[in-house]
């Protein structure tokens, strides 16, 4: 079994701190880690793979540590978030070279079966420099698999990425982690983090907001108080409704419609239809004004 | 030595446009010398003082400047070095490789293309050509540890190291004498001096010296780039 255990990270650049305190166990399965952009993510990220100092605390796999020791790299495979790879080798040179790197006893077999499982041997032999975004980040997969290596960090894998190569990215990740492999991904993406991990790990502003399954990620997002715009038919009559009702903890009457705080997200969603019908009042709009990801953030943050 | 890092260093330093910027002052080196020869400008003192001036303190470290940061820098700036780094390979192999990487070309584009300038316009009269030769490969070695280093060391290593070239080699070493000393032009001049008969060519530095500080400053720069090398953070845009 392999792990990855943080115990209580920090990086600062000068004055700014980028990573607070952050302790976290990755094990087998699809990890994955959620933040807005800015959150710190890459950096915990490179602190994972070796490439970045911990100003305090520690970053191990299975007890070793991952700073300044190249050994690791034999159990652990990187995929980095920015594009440049070598645009002037083809692909099949690319991973043939990775392979040899690694000093694989058979490096073409290694780097034809790597090419093999994220699926690129249609375009083995031309040059990375002429591939799309999304081959790209499929021949990157396949640079840090040729060892066949028990842990996987990808930073930001989906990026770039049309829908289908993103479905297909993600059967990869699966299969990968259905042979008990260790994965951990980056994502801003709620959707994406859902779809895919077992084990989600939320980071804001560099701190540990969260960490759970994705139900208990979920429950935690959408259990806070939600703003919600309405326009009906009479307003003032809607809010009297309301507030007589109980569902909503706070209602305001603004120039472009009810501006209304529900407590509990479900049941407002299913109460608010009753109880404009009982009112007698028509439902014009009815929009969810702070969905964005940064708001679940901050009030995972606030918390 | 990690020759799939040398095989990666070498196309991408010989594929890119790079190879013509290396190709281009050699050629003009060797015009020079034909078109010397052709006139007959090419008694002693005018010929030393081409390979001196031209190849000695131009050429070799303008093509050290740019093989040596060329071999490890764009690499680090853009990110590919993670895919090297990522290797269980020792920090040290991958600095060593890319030196040797820098001298090869160096010697290529530098050492011999004196050579044959020197051969156009003297022969081996007064050993004048083998002894250049053989300081434009000294000098080649140390300046391309120093500018891998620097590579390593510094997003601006391209400019750093050409005002060295130009503003301490040439420029101070031309003003003050104490300076002058402390260049690598001077050192290989030096050993240079101590080959050949030539009277034009005169250094300031002590043969043993100059030998001894040419092999420190090589040195010291391979350990520098090495230890860099092992704790070099990656930046991140997050």
């Amino acid at each position: 079994m392999t792990e990855l255990i943080l115990d209580k990270v920090s990086r600062w650049y000068g004055n700014v701190v980028a990573v607070n305190g952050v302790s976290m166990k990755v094990g087998p399965g699809v990890t994955g880690l959620l933040g807005p952009n800015g959150a710190g993510k890459s950096t915990l990220i490179h602190m994972m793979g070796g490439f970045l100092q911990a100003s305090s605390g520690s970053v191990t796999l299975d007890g070793t540590p991952l700073w300044q020791n190249p050994d690791v790299y034999r159990h652990l495979g990187l995929v980095p978030e920015r594009e440049a790879a070598y645009d002037f080798l083809t692909g099949e040179q690319f991973i043939g070279a990775m392979a040899k790197l690694h000093k694989l006893p058979d490096p073409a077999a290694a780097a034809r079966r790597a090419i093999g499982l994220v699926e690129m041997d249609y375009a083995a032999d031309r040059q990375i420099g002429n591939y799309s975004k999304g081959m790209k980040q499929r021949i990157k997969m396949a640079s840090a698999l040729v060892h066949d290596p028990p842990v996987l960090l990808l930073d930001e894998p989906f990026n770039g990425m049309d829908p289908r190569q993103r479905l297909q990215l993600m059967d990869l990740i699966r299969r990968m982690a259905d042979e008990g492999r260790t994965i951990l991904f980056s994502s801003h993406i709620l959707e994406e983090v859902e779809r895919l991990a077992t084990h989600i790990e939320v980071i804001v502003a560099g701190r540990h907001a969260a960490s759970g399954d994705f139900r208990k990620i979920r429950r935690l997002m959408t259990d806070r108080p939600h703003i919600f715009l309405v326009r009906s038919s009479d307003d003032r009559r809607l809010a009297a409704a309301l507030i007589a009702d109980g569902s909503a903890r706070s209602v305001q009457l603004t120039e472009k419609g009810l501006q209304i705080e529900a407590v509990d997200f479900q049941r407002f969603t299913w109460l608010l239809p009753q109880v404009s019908r009982d009112a007698d009042v028509r439902l014009w709009e009815v929009s969810p004004a702070d969905e964005s990801l940064e708001s679940v953030f901050s009030y995972l943050v606030a918390r | 030595m990690n020759s799939t890092i040398a095989m990666i260093t070498f196309r991408s330093m010989l594929g890119r446009k790079r190879a013509l910027l290396l190709l281009g002052l050699p050629l003009i080196l060797l015009v020079l010398a034909a078109i010397l020869r052709a006139t007959g400008n090419n008694d002693l003192d005018v010929s030393s003082n081409v390979l001196q001036q031209f190849g000695l303190a131009t050429l070799l470290p303008l093509l050290a400047l740019i093989a040596g940061t060329g071999v490890i820098g764009p690499e680090i700036d853009d990110g590919q070095i993670m895919y090297v780094l990522t290797k269980p390979i020792p920090r040290e192999v991958i600095v060593l490789t890319k030196l040797a990487v820098a001298i090869i070309l160096v010697t290529v584009f530098a050492v011999v293309p004196t050579l044959l300038a020197g051969l156009v316009l003297v022969g081996t009269t007064a050993e004048v050509t083998p002894a250049f030769t053989v300081g434009v490969l000294v000098g080649g070695v140390a300046y391309s540890a120093v500018f891998v280093a620097l590579g390593v060391a510094s997003r601006n290593a391209a400019t750093i190291g050409l005002l060295y070239a130009l503003v301490w080699e040439s420029l101070l070493g031309s003003f003050a004498p104490g300076a002058k000393s402390a260049s690598i032009q001077q050192w290989s001049l030096s050993v240079t001096d101590a080959l050949t008969s030539a009277s034009p060519v005169e250094s300031t530095v002590n043969l043993t010296v100059a030998i001894s500080l040419l092999a420190a400053v090589t040195a010291v720069a391979t350990f520098l780039a090495a230890f860099r090398l092992r704790s070099l953070t990656v930046a991140s845009a997050d």
